[in-house]
């Protein structure tokens, strides 16, 4: 028998749960542009469609410093504590 | 006070199973052979004398290094006591005896009175009364007249080079602590390492323990000292951990250390590996080699330099990108979302031809001193890409020919968006040399010849690439003149030279998003082991 080493970092996959649906949106929604072009416009339609559909909601901008690097951990913590859902705008 | 002997259990030639310290908790003799060491041969006949005599007093321990050996001692001196069975090596290991015979004294609580290596009677005459005195009996009858006064040692199985490395790697103190992984018996070890998903495509050495044993020689470090923590997974990169997948990618364990530098470079907040790995546009770290340590381990710095054929070049950049798959965890369809890729995420790095050049070479011009061994990464989404001038004669000619071809990067009319690696062919730099042309005056030259108008970078009917039309018609028409040059700053063009003497063929890697934002190109100190 061969005994071989292993060449990861031993950590299983953590499976991550999704926040529960509660089937209505209120309360401050988030919305991030992680900064590629046109990210802003789309978000831009998608902000007007949900103030015509989810009367009452506050709508919070915010964006990433650059595309090509993860959030800030005080943006990501600023979002989670001010926000009560995310919609983040991905690519071009 | 002396410290106690490792304890063990063996079985012998009788098929009993014996143990030190035993229950008794008697003074014990402890001795080492092997069938095939002439020194042996003498010893073993007063070591049967000394368990005939004593061992109604003291446990004796007659331990051979090979079982089939043991079965020929046995018979060739007629031997009254069996002989143990450490062919595993594993307590002639503990006992850390590099000849034999080796014979060890305790006392009736398993510390040490005595060691001898080798036979030397006068030694083995105070070992003698020793035993005499610990078993309360008279001396053995031994004729120590008739034989030799010294003989040296043969080596210990247990130092012999075929051994060694798996002995160390299973010993309780082993450095290693990564998670063993068994291959069953059925199992091919290398589709196996396919089917785990521990490859790039390739086949890979399996990591064994003696394999990982013999790549951890390359480098003082301590095994679980952290070499960085490897993005996306935010993998603890510890150094057994970056030699399990030097060993994999091929490396030999001279070249641990410049993995080691080059993971630790990669692993910044500068370099950004999880953007790198991440981009769609497919990038990929491309490592440079400086300093000394290119001649010691055989780096390719000339003739297809950046091609395949060279040990050290192919598996320092395999290991790199192994190790940032396997414990940062990008994987391509996972965390990388490259779309097409390149050939350079299997591997790419390549040393510079220091030598060859008027320039100071790229980690002095980092800072370094020339002395240093240095590795430098840079995030390229492409190359080399040729730049073909056979025909220039002038420095002038020929900057502006690599400037041309630099203006393809990305796309002729992206100015101000990335960095490039230019590296400069030897016969290149002879006619850049005749004008004395610094690497600051190809710089130039570079930013000179690529600069355009803004409004020539303007989308248009040919191609929708540039500033919108919209945001054009915003601007003067003294603002639409100025001329734009294609790199942001004189420093985002990175030049290094390489390659055969032959061939008036230069290098371009091109850049992904450069500058803060991005990628910024890191170098690391070679730790000179």
């Amino acid at each position: 028998m061969t005994t071989i080493l292993d060449p990861t970092d031993e950590r299983e996959p953590v499976a991550r749960q999704l926040s529960p649906r509660t089937g209505t949106i209120a309360g401050t929604v988030a919305f991030l542009d992680i900064s590629k072009p046109r990210g802003n416009v789309l978000l831009d339609r998608l902000e007007e469609q949900f103030k015509q559909r989810v009367p009452g909601i506050d709508v919070v901008r915010y964006s990433k410093p650059t595309f090509t690097k993860p959030a800030p951990e005080a943006l990501r913590q600023e979002i989670r504590s001010k926000s009560d859902f995310v919609v983040e705008a991905l690519a071009d | 006070m002396k410290p106690l002997l490792p304890a063990f259990s063996l079985r012998d030639t009788a098929a009993a199973d014996r143990s030190f310290p035993s229950a008794a908790a008697r003074p014990a003799l402890i001795a080492f052979v092997k069938e095939d060491c002439p020194t042996c041969g003498i010893v073993l006949p007063l070591l049967d004398a000394f368990a005939l005599t004593y061992g109604g007093g003291i446990d004796v321990f007659l331990i051979g290094q090979t079982q089939e050996g043991n079965a020929r001692l046995m018979q060739r001196h007629r031997l009254a006591s069996p002989l143990l069975d450490d062919s595993r090596l594993k307590v002639s290991f503990a006992y850390d005896i590099d000849m034999v015979p080796a014979v060890f004294v305790a006392d009736r609580d398993g510390r040490e009175i005595e060691r001898r290596m080798g036979f030397d009677r006068g030694e083995w005459q105070t070992v003698d009364a020793s035993l005499a005195l610990l078993a309360g009996r008279a001396r053995a009858p031994i004729d120590w007249n008739a034989l030799p006064e010294w003989r040296p040692g043969c080596g210990s199985l247990s130092v012999d080079p075929r051994y060694a490395d798996r002995l160390r790697a299973e010993a309780e103190n082993s450095p290693l602590r990564a998670r063993k992984i068994e291959i069953a018996p059925d199992d091919d070890e290398v589709e196996f390492m396919f089917d785990q998903g521990f490859t790039d495509g390739l086949p890979v050495v399996p990591p064994t323990p003696e394999r990982v044993i013999r790549m951890l020689a390359g480098t003082r470090r301590d095994p679980q000292s952290l070499v960085a923590v490897v993005p996306p997974n935010m993998g603890e990169a510890t150094v057994e951990k970056v030699a399990i997948n030097a060993v994999m990618a091929g490396c030999k364990p001279e070249y641990l250390p410049v993995v080691i530098a080059a993971l630790e470079a990669v692993c910044t907040d500068a370099f950004n590996v999880h953007g790198v790995m991440a981009t769609t546009m497919g990038a990929s770290p491309v490592v440079v080699v400086n300093g000394p340590i290119r001649h010691r381990i055989g780096m390719n710095m000339k003739i297809g330099a950046l091609g395949q054929g060279t040990r050290a070049n192919a598996s320092i950049g395999r290991a790199l990108r192994l190790a940032i798959r396997n414990i940062g965890g990008a994987r391509p369809g996972g965390t990388e979302r490259s779309t097409l890729g390149n050939p350079m995420k299997f591997t790419m790095c390549f040393a510079e031809w220091e030598e060859r050049s008027h320039w100071p070479p790229l980690h002095v011009e980092r800072g370094f001193a020339p002395s240093d061994s240095v590795v430098t990464i840079y995030g390229m989404t492409g190359g080399p890409s040729l730049i073909v001038d056979q025909t220039s004669r002038t420095a002038g000619q020929l900057a502006g020919s690599i400037a041309q071809c630099m203006e393809s990067i990305h796309h002729p009319k992206a100015h101000m968006m990335s960095d490039a690696l230019l590296v400069v062919c030897p016969e290149h730099v002879d006619t850049l040399a005749t004008e004395g042309y610094t690497k600051a005056d190809l710089r130039r030259r570079i930013q000179d010849v690529t600069s355009r108008p803004l409004r020539e970078l303007v989308s248009d009917e040919r191609s929708g690439v540039g500033m919108s039309a919209e945001k054009a018609k915003t601007l003067s028409a003294e603002a639409l003149d100025r001329r734009m040059p294609k790199f942001s700053s004189d420093d985002m063009i990175h030049i290094v030279v390489a390659g055969s003497d032959a061939g008036k063929f230069s290098g371009l890697f091109h850049g992904w998003v450069g500058g803060e934002i991005g990628s910024q190109p890191v170098s690391r100190l070679i730790d000179p082991t």
